[in-house]
């Protein structure tokens, strides 16, 4: 019956998961074009691999709601793979890189089977940080002149880095055309995330600069009559005879060091984007299930092997796809089959198009990502905590730049152990405690709840000891992590634990973090400080009052409400109403609170994707507890994307006797009986009569969304006025 | 057969900044227990130091039955391994040191060898002094071996002497036991509930354990258990220091198979980083 039950929830989700994945086959199409484009691998190369990741992860993948490709981090070791092993001859060194991504898809597959997926964690997060910068800086160095129709620039990534005002000013004499193009692409790109409208966001940046040059291209064409005025070296070729021909990989020097290098680097960068992806993942998971690692690598390899001897780069979970995937309802593997189904579909159905499409406007796609692999605000953010920090990000960065991934990171990680030498003051402390257990958990039989202790030490040496015990503790339970016996608590592991955290929220689980407290003050610990404010990047705006908050501050005064500009860490609440299913709520501020507490005003960040394509929001909501209980639903504007919503299966209700707010209005909620005895025709013309908002219920408590920003003073008072009449008529009816 | 009170303490002395706490505890405990106590010094003998040992001996407030003073000179090690045997010694006492700029406790190489050697029960003394600190938790290695039995009754026993107000029964069990990878969802879930399993019945294996001691055995002292999954030896050490016990208490040997000749390895990970002061039980049943 239960698998009854499992396919029928299946089917009903299809719908959903096929829409899904059309939208990420948008973005997929571009990037994979790009990806391997910059890899100066064929440029169907990244498409073959996005096909084999989508169909055989999805077969045998043990995560839920990622999406998998080729990745960017493995652009520069691809690229300088196929430099290498081709001694000059692209061709060739692609074949032979093929080789070695089969390779690595084995090793991948043995990382799995052997659960090797913690190896990961030996890794220091802001090292892993400025190796990833590094990776955004080599694509960004070498594609900002092919962006700009610059073909003929050579050099290692800094030459490259240094010519770029060169080529900038002398683009235009060279292929005018298609490098505007690609700059205004650029340009495009970094403005898409400012204009907050929903029917724009419907297509994915990416594929709105694609199909604007795909346009401008026809509009000579057909309209004009001219031929495309992009030179032919400058587009996309795609083999005439697709499916027949697939290229061999050369197995000819599986023997020497050079080959070995690049499959331990590929494995080695592979696997580790894959782990962080999914990790980052599963925190956007609606249904807050926990991806099986190890399965999902063994999946990775299996797909890599494929991906291969197809003439495939090797494929890696993406997290940019994959928050994408979330965002638009994706809920089981199947979305990541259905990518790879329409990706099959476009190549097949648009090869012409394709073949349209300028190199220049992909490189623009591809120097947008590399920016915000290596964007500075990562520099900032890791500088806010600790300098120290950002210290080992700059070594590691520059060490990564000026030799090789594998030498970057290896620097990365001896240069953090330093560091950590350094600041406790202690070779002993490591020297004696590494190889020793250090953590306790146990099931505290008188309470129930599960206690962790941990000891010595913890950093990113031994931070896999730790997560092996908090891996077995339930979400939906209450645990405490006690560091009062460990002297050395390193930022790998405090950020470890924030997710942690995070992860025990989201299932309703309690996650507390003790004995850090003392600590700090008797070894002024600079990591665990840091780390216990919610967000340290806005200190600074407590000391003075914008206008804004002076403006609340004094509304709160007038109408007898306390007010309190401090960042306070988001209300537990919020995690229970469905809009926050797939965000992360960061902080809230300028909290304005009811004297009987019943209703909160505030400000709050929150964020979308995670990574590399998180995107930090910032918007107005008020909670208030509602005079009676209410069914869970969900009200906001009908618009071109709820319409498309409700094709892929998500429900509107509506009410044949108010066609003007069934036509305006998105309902959807479960129990559709309950809700239709709640939206009384009185309160439904309250509805008509008044501002939309984005209104939700948990049961409880309703919560009202203000603008995709933040609200002014006059919007937050009509929030307020609609809120208070909105409550009013809810205890009446 | 059961376990046999502890009749005969031994002590081995130095002139050492610490004799004077170190003596004091001993007699202290000597005299809780009603035991005679043999206090032996390895090294020269000369009247100076014999008068200031008499003095300080005499200076302390509790008598226990008896106190021997030996003289012997030899090789540490084995002199007190040979006066063990030759007074039938039921508990040897050492005392642990410091290591210096940390708040760790380690053993030195000599009470290291004799704890290993000795033929008899070992209490490791972390902080001695010459006020009393009572006893109130003692935390017990409650494991399922043969020797599981007689190390519990002497805990109790312990706790009678001692005036404790609970002991803590801890089972280790080896995570190998539950043979469940936890990789997602539905692993965690089977590992959890098979856990709940082996907690069952490991509790139940200790409370009968203990529901058939007298009641004279076991006193009033309020006694619960905790299992623990994790790394035998390793885990209760911990555990000991997180519930600050005052005293955790060991069986001597492993399974009484082939293995269990040699050092038992549980026992490394706690003179490694001494928790609290330990008693090594060793018992007859596989002395």
């Amino acid at each position: 019956m239960g698998r009854r039950a499992d396919v029928i929830s299946f089917l009903s989700s299809l719908p959903k998961n096929i829409f899904s994945g059309f939208v990420v086959s948008l973005i997929a199409l571009p990037l994979g074009l790009g990806l391997a484009m910059a890899s100066e691998a064929p440029p169907l190369s990244g498409i073959i691999a996005a096909v084999a990741g989508g169909v055989v992860v999805s077969i045998f993948g043990g995560s839920y709601v990622t999406i998998t490709g080729p990745g960017n981090g493995l652009v520069i070791v691809l690229l300088g793979a196929i430099t290498v092993l081709g001694e000059g001859d692209i061709y060739t060194g692609y074949l032979y890189t093929l080789a070695a991504i089969i390779f690595s898809g084995v090793l991948l597959f043995l990382f799995g089977l052997f659960r090797l997926g913690f190896m990961s964690e030996f890794f220091p997060a802001s090292a892993l940080q400025g190796m990833l910068a590094a990776i955004g800086i080599g694509i960004l160095a070498k594609q900002f002149h092919v962006m700009l129709g610059i073909l003929t620039v050579k050099g290692d990534t800094l030459d490259q880095l240094f010519s770029i005002p060169d080529s900038f000013l002398t683009f235009l004499a060279i292929h005018p055309f298609s490098g505007l193009l690609g700059f205004f692409g650029f340009v495009f790109l970094f403005l898409y995330n400012r204009i907050r409208n929903p029917y724009f966001h419907l297509i994915p940046a990416p594929m709105w600069v694609v199909m604007g040059s795909i346009s401008v291209g026809y509009y000579y064409t057909l309209v004009l009559g001219l031929p495309i005025p992009i030179d032919p070296e400058l587009l996309i070729k795609i083999p005439e005879r697709l499916f027949l021909i697939f290229p061999k990989p050369l197995f000819d020097k599986i023997w020497e060091w050079d080959f070995i290098g690049v499959v331990i680097s590929i494995t080695l960068i592979a696997s580790i984007e894959s782990l962080l992806s999914i990790k980052a993942v599963d925190k956007l998971d609606p249904k807050k299930r926990r991806s099986n690692v190890n399965k999902d690598l063994r999946a990775l390899g299996i797909a890599s092997v494929v991906s291969g001897f197809l003439g495939g780069l090797n494929v890696v979970t993406v997290i940019a796809r994959s928050s994408v995937n979330v965002n638009n309802g994706g809920s089981n593997r199947s979305s990541n089959f259905f990518h790879a189904m329409f990706l099959v579909l476009f190549v097949v159905v648009l090869g012409d198009q394709i073949q349209r499409i300028p190199l220049t406007v992909l490189a623009a796609i591809l120097v947008f990502t590399g920016y915000r692999l290596a964007s500075p605000d990562n520099l900032i953010r890791i500088y806010k905590i600790g300098p120290e920090q950002a210290l080992i990000y700059v070594v590691t960065l520059m060490t990564t730049l000026l030799t090789n991934l594998i030498t970057g990171i290896g620097v990365g990680v001896l240069f953090t152990f330093i560091i950590h030498l350094l600041l406790s003051k202690s070779v002993l402390l490591f020297s004696l405690n590494i190889f020793k257990p250090n953590v306790l958990m146990y099931l505290e039989e008188q309470s129930g709840n599960y206690y962790v202790s941990v000891k010595n030490f913890c950093s990113f040496l031994n931070f896999f000891r730790l997560k092996k015990k908090l891996d077995q503790i339930p979400e939906s339970q209450h645990a405490i992590v006690d560091f009062s016996l460990c002297e050395f608590v390193d930022h790998t592991v405090m950020e470890g634990i924030f997710d942690y955290q995070r992860a025990f929220e989201r299932k309703n689980g309690m996650f507390e973090i003790i004995g850090l407290d003392i600590h700090s003050a008797e070894t002024q610990h600079p990591f665990s400080v840091r780390k216990s404010l919610p967000i340290p990047a806005l200190i600074g705006f407590k000391n003075s009052l914008t206008y804004r908050q002076k403006n609340l501050a004094d509304f709160a005064h007038q109408i007898g409400w306390s007010y309190s500009p401090d960042l306070l860490s988001a209300p537990k609440i919020l995690s229970s109403f469905l809009f926050f299913e797939t965000k992360i709520s960061n902080y809230s501020l300028n909290t304005l609170v009811h004297p009987k507490q019943t209703f909160q005003l505030f400000d709050l960040s929150f964020s979308e994707g995670a990574f590399i394509a998180k995107e930090d929001l910032k918007a107005t909501f008020l909670l208030f507890d509602s005079p009676k209980s209410l069914p869970v639903f969900v009200l906001d504007k009908e618009d071109f994307k709820t319409t498309m919503y409700q094709w892929a299966g998500f429900g509107d209700i509506n009410f044949i006797n108010q066609p003007d707010f069934s036509r305006r209005f998105h309902l959807s909620g479960n129990n559709e009986n309950e809700i239709r005895k709640v939206f009384t025709p009185e309160l439904i013309y309250f509805f008509e009569s008044h501002p939309i908002f984005h209104i939700e219920s948990n049961g409880e408590r309703l919560m009202i969304k203000g603008k995709d920003r933040l609200s002014g003073l006059h919007e937050i008072k009509i929030m307020l006025t609609f809120a208070q009449d909105l409550c009013a008529l809810i205890e009446k009816g | 057969m059961g376990f046999q009170p502890f009749k005969t303490f031994l002590f081995g002395f130095a002139f050492s900044p610490s004799l004077r706490a170190n003596v004091f505890e001993v007699i202290r405990l000597a005299s809780f227990f009603k035991a005679t106590l043999l206090l032996i010094h390895v090294g020269e003998k000369n009247s100076s130091k014999e008068q200031q040992f008499e003095a300080l001996i005499n200076g302390c407030p509790e008598k226990p039955a008896s106190i021997e003073v030996h003289w012997r000179s030899g090789e540490p090690v084995a002199t007190i391994l040979k006066a063990c045997d030759e007074f039938n010694v039921d508990l040897l006492l050492l005392g642990a040191l410091k290591r210096e700029n940390m708040v760790k406790f380690y053993l030195g190489s000599i009470a290291r060898k004799l704890t290993r050697k000795a033929p008899c029960s070992v209490l490791l003394m972390l902080k001695p002094s010459e006020e009393r600190r009572p006893c109130k938790h003692i935390v017990v290695n409650g494991f399922d071996s043969l020797q599981t039995r007689e190390t519990l009754e002497a805990s109790f026993y312990v706790s009678l002497s001692l005036g404790t107000e609970k002991i803590t029964i801890v089972e280790e069990i080896s995570e190998s036991l539950v043979a469940i990878t936890v990789d997602d969802d539905r692993s965690l879930r089977k590992a959890t509930i098979k856990k709940e399993r082996i907690n069952r019945v490991e509790k139940n294996r200790v409370h009968d354990i203990v529901r058939s001691f007298s009641s004279e055995q076991i006193g009033n002292v309020s006694w619960g258990t905790q299992s623990i999954f994790g790394r035998r030896g390793y885990s209760i050490g911990h555990y000991a220091r997180v519930v600050r016990a005052d005293l955790l208490i060991m069986n001597a040997q492993e399974e009484s198979s082939f293995f269990g000749r040699f050092f038992p390895k549980d026992l490394e990970h706690i003179l490694a980083e001494l928790p609290t002061d330990v008693l090594i039980v060793k018992t007859n049943s596989n002395g």
